[in-house]
């Protein structure tokens, strides 16, 4: 999959000239201050909104439905117990419960809630509700996941084992991934590239590849070479701010 | 030594307190139950004693025990006129149900619909029924399909507004979630608008359920006088004009029945429909 997305939007120019080539299996990050476009630009990958112009290319047509969304919060429904607020979006396919009964317990014990599948939302903590959202976005085995700070409102202890528990999540299920966040160190530890962009006009100002051999375990978080690339990504957003 | 000491004269304290939570708790639990009781039981006894010791006539103010005993006695008259009056409220109560829910879904789906007649369902609200059943008694042939259309405009508007409300009030970003997923106008109203309406059309419906008992009652007061012999409030009316007031205070006893068992049966599908997951069925 190769995209190229050029778009301006609205009186307020939320986006100027945003350029993003995304290939298949890619982990990108949109790094940025607020108001910079970040969610801007994800509403629009997930066509909730339209470019006022430029263009998204997908390679072989339309991404009809075929990918994944994380939000900031949860967003599940209250009233739906896990497993069936996981079953939604395969649900909103046709699908019976049955039909799809072991994507759905796949998709929970990928996030490691199995045991949880009869549980209602409200049982939950921030951390588990997190990952039954991002269940219910693997459960189609999409190509393509969107997640906007989906860790934003998580502890710094639950967001670093989110983070690594996301990393292997997305190795089992080989998708690619765009990450909105505002933080320097999750950007780093996750991405393999990092798209640094700027407010008013939002505007991609730098991108960054964050090539790293070997796993990315929580060795690689207290690395020399992770400082390396947190240092440069921090210089990059510093830019960004000016 | 001293140190241990110390710790456990803290616990020990912190262990005593929480008993005394505990034991609060209890009584408090008790105490919701019986101190209603007993006002209630001190209320009539004092009512019952002012009517003995004052010698106070039955036709001005009969006594707990009369009424009582005219409830009994009079069984055969007022239990037909409860169920009279208990089938207007709930027929009301079920059309106001279907059709506030039906319209709150007509809305929701299309705002033209919505902007031509939601100022009616307003007038409709607003205008005093007792002034408006009188002419429905004109026009209607049945003084009981009066009494129903007269209950059924008072019970409507709850049901029509929380609802309306509800339907539009689902999370925005599961909205956009729905949208991602292509789901049909039907799916989103099923799995999504529907069940986020649940706590508002409920809350209606606990209105709606003592203002449909409020309508009938006041259609019967209204219509009644015709001499058809409507339920339990026109029973009420006619015991007036007999100067039968056992009979009066009774009928009256038993409408504050209906009213409480309406409002138990409200709160009870309330919170049988929410207790799982909804923040206001929290403990």
């Amino acid at each position: 999959m190769s995209q190229v997305d050029k778009v301006f939007a609205g009186d307020v120019v939320a986006l100027r000239g945003f350029d993003l080539a995304v290939d298949q299996g890619d982990f990108i990050s949109l790094l940025g201050p607020s108001g910079c476009g970040k969610s801007t630009a994800l509403r629009l990958i997930a066509g909730l909104i339209r470019q006022t112009s430029g263009s998204l290319h997908w390679e072989g047509g339309q991404h009809d439905g075929d990918l994944g969304i994380v939000f900031q919060e949860p967003t599940l429904m209250p009233w739906a117990r896990v497993k069936d607020n996981v079953w939604l979006p395969l649900r909103l396919r046709g699908k019976s419960y049955r039909a799809c009964r072991n994507e759905i317990e796949q998709a929970l014990e990928l996030v490691g809630l199995q045991d949880f599948k009869n549980a209602f939302p409200r049982e939950l903590s921030g951390g588990m509700k997190m990952r039954v959202s991002i269940a219910r976005a693997m459960v189609t085995r999409p190509r393509l996941i969107l997640m906007d700070e989906p860790f934003a409102a998580l502890d710094e202890i639950t967001r670093q084992r989110m983070n690594c528990d996301l990393l292997a999540m997305r190795e089992s299920i080989g998708c690619t991934v765009i990450f909105v966040t505002h933080s320097v160190f999750e950007s780093v530890y996750l991405s393999d590239r990092i798209v640094v962009m700027a407010a008013r006009p939002g505007r991609v100002i730098q991108e960054l590849n964050v090539k790293v051999d070997g796993p990315r375990t929580a060795e690689f978080r207290t690395s020399d070479e992770f400082a390396a690339l947190s240092r440069h990504a921090s210089e990059a957003l510093q830019q960004a701010m000016t | 030594m001293n140190n241990m000491n110390v710790t456990t004269a803290t616990l020990a304290a912190v262990d005593s307190e929480e008993e005394a939570l505990a034991r609060s708790r209890k009584l408090m639990s008790i105490a919701r139950w019986t101190l209603p009781s007993l006002v209630m039981l001190f209320a009539l006894g004092a009512w019952q004693a002012y009517v003995v010791i004052a010698q106070v006539p039955h036709y001005v103010l009969p006594s707990p025990w009369l009424i009582a005993k005219t409830v009994v006695s009079d069984w055969a008259v007022l239990w037909p006129a409860m169920l009279v009056t208990g089938r207007l409220t709930v027929l009301a109560l079920i059309l106001a149900v279907v059709g506030g829910v039906s319209l709150a879904v007509a809305f929701t789906q299309s705002r033209w619909i919505e902007m031509s007649l939601f100022p009616y369902a307003v007038i409709l609200q607003v205008t005093p029924v007792v002034a408006i059943a009188p002419l429905l008694q004109i026009y209607m042939d049945s003084a009981f399909s009066a009494a129903l259309l007269c209950a059924w405009i008072v019970a409507f508007f709850p049901i029509l507004s929380n609802t309306t409300i509800g339907l539009k009030s689902p999370d925005h970003n599961l909205q956009d979630l729905f949208t991602i997923y292509k789901a049909s106008g039907w799916q989103r109203l099923r799995l999504l608008s529907a069940p986020s309406a649940l706590p508002y059309f409920l809350g209606g419906l606990k209105i709606a359920g003592g203002l449909a008992l409020i309508g009938a009652v006041v259609a019967e007061f209204v219509i009644g006088r015709a001499g058809t012999g409507l339920g339990l409030a026109s029973t009420l009316l006619e015991a007036s004009y007999r100067f039968n007031f056992g009979r009066l205070y009774g009928a009256l006893v038993l409408i504050s029945v209906m009213g409480i068992v309406m409002f138990g049966l409200m709160s009870l599908i309330s919170y049988l429909a929410l207790y799982r997951w909804h923040e206001s069925a929290l403990k």
